[in-house]
């Protein structure tokens, strides 16, 4: 069966297609979700894709938290569905608290657009267990507000637990404490990430290939989970 | 009609680059004497009946401000015919 990820469109979001495109070319079925319809469709997982989700009006990601469609990918996701939020994703998994920490500006105040190398570190989450942990890869970073800052006793913790899932190497782009690029919950199902997985899906457009892993991680884990929940007796939703 | 005014300030141990590079830029319009600058944001809510301080703080803490990395203050702005009758 062709697992079911839903790409949410916020006003704003200028990544929703590219996002679909990578599931699709991952293996999956991409559903597209409305900020203003709370129901989900069905689907096995969610993309917060990248963009300004409301102006970035006020703070970024502080405006979207309340849309009906993340009322709903909030619980969702506390019950352990799959969500991947991708640079303002990622800013609003902190602000929804499905994440710890928050995304300030830039310490050096400029806009970084460029091709970035990251290590992977965790690798158990639903969205990089098909990379090797300490795994180097390379996508693009585009961002005013990627610098990520969390308090020392957060950051001590997400160290200890394994849950920052990539650090940036060879430069960071944004000043993000501890070169955190992206961290994860302690289910390991919620991911945020800043720099952009799905422009790195094709040789044409991308650097490399090495977004997909995100993408193709998500159909593994939901396969799993599909043939675990069988076995258990449903739990997969 | 009642104004509260909210004051959202990043955290003192936050780094406001913002900030920093007008500070950075004083010594161009001649002054050496300030060690820092810091950038908040001031929000007025405009309530139809009596201010209410309660729901002023409940949105300055979900919505407002960014408790991770913001401070906020609230306080109710007084009509400013009365501020002036007061100093005079």
């Amino acid at each position: 069966m062709t697992m079911r990820i839903g790409v949410v469109t916020f006003p704003g979001s200028l990544d929703d297609g590219d996002a679909a495109r990578a599931v699709r070319i991952a293996g999956g079925e991409a559903v597209h979700l409305w900020h203003g319809d709370p129901n989900l469709h069905g689907v096995d997982a969610v993309v917060l894709p990248g963009g300004f989700s409301y102006g970035d009006a006020l703070r970024c990601g502080a405006i979207a938290r309340f849309a009906p469609v993340m009322e709903t990918i909030a619980d969702a996701a506390r019950g352990g569905l799959p969500v991947l939020g991708i640079c303002n994703g990622f800013q609003i998994l902190c602000e929804a608290h499905l994440l710890p920490g928050a995304l300030t500006r830039n310490q050096h105040l400029h806009f970084r657009n460029r091709d970035q190398y990251l290590r992977i570190g965790g690798a158990a989450t639903a969205w990089t267990n098909n990379f090797a942990d300490g795994q180097e890869i390379l996508i693009p970073v585009k961002n005013g507000e990627g610098c990520y800052v969390a308090d020392e006793r957060t950051l001590d913790e997400l160290e200890a637990e394994g849950r920052v899932v990539a650090r940036y190497i060879r430069g960071n782009p944004n000043g993000s404490q501890r070169d955190i690029a992206a961290i994860t919950n302690e289910a390991g199902n919620v991911v945020g990430i800043m720099p952009h997985p799905e422009h790195a899906v094709e040789a044409l457009t991308g650097p490399s290939l090495d977004g997909l892993g995100f993408f193709t991680s998500a159909l593994r884990h939901l396969a799993g989970t599909a043939a675990g929940g069988q076995l258990t007796g449903g739990a997969h939703r | 009609m009642a104004r509260v005014v909210v004051d959202v300030m990043l955290k003192p141990e936050i780094l406001d680059p913002q900030g920093q590079a007008v500070a950075n830029a004083l010594p161009r319009l001649g002054v050496s004497e300030v060690s820092s600058v810091r950038i908040g944001r001031r929000i007025e809510i405009e309530f139809a009946g009596e201010p209410d301080l309660d729901t002023a703080r409940e949105i300055a803490d979900k919505l407002l401000a960014n408790p991770v990395i913001e401070d906020f203050s609230i306080r109710v702005e007084e009509p400013a015919g009365d501020a002036a009758q007061m100093s005079a």
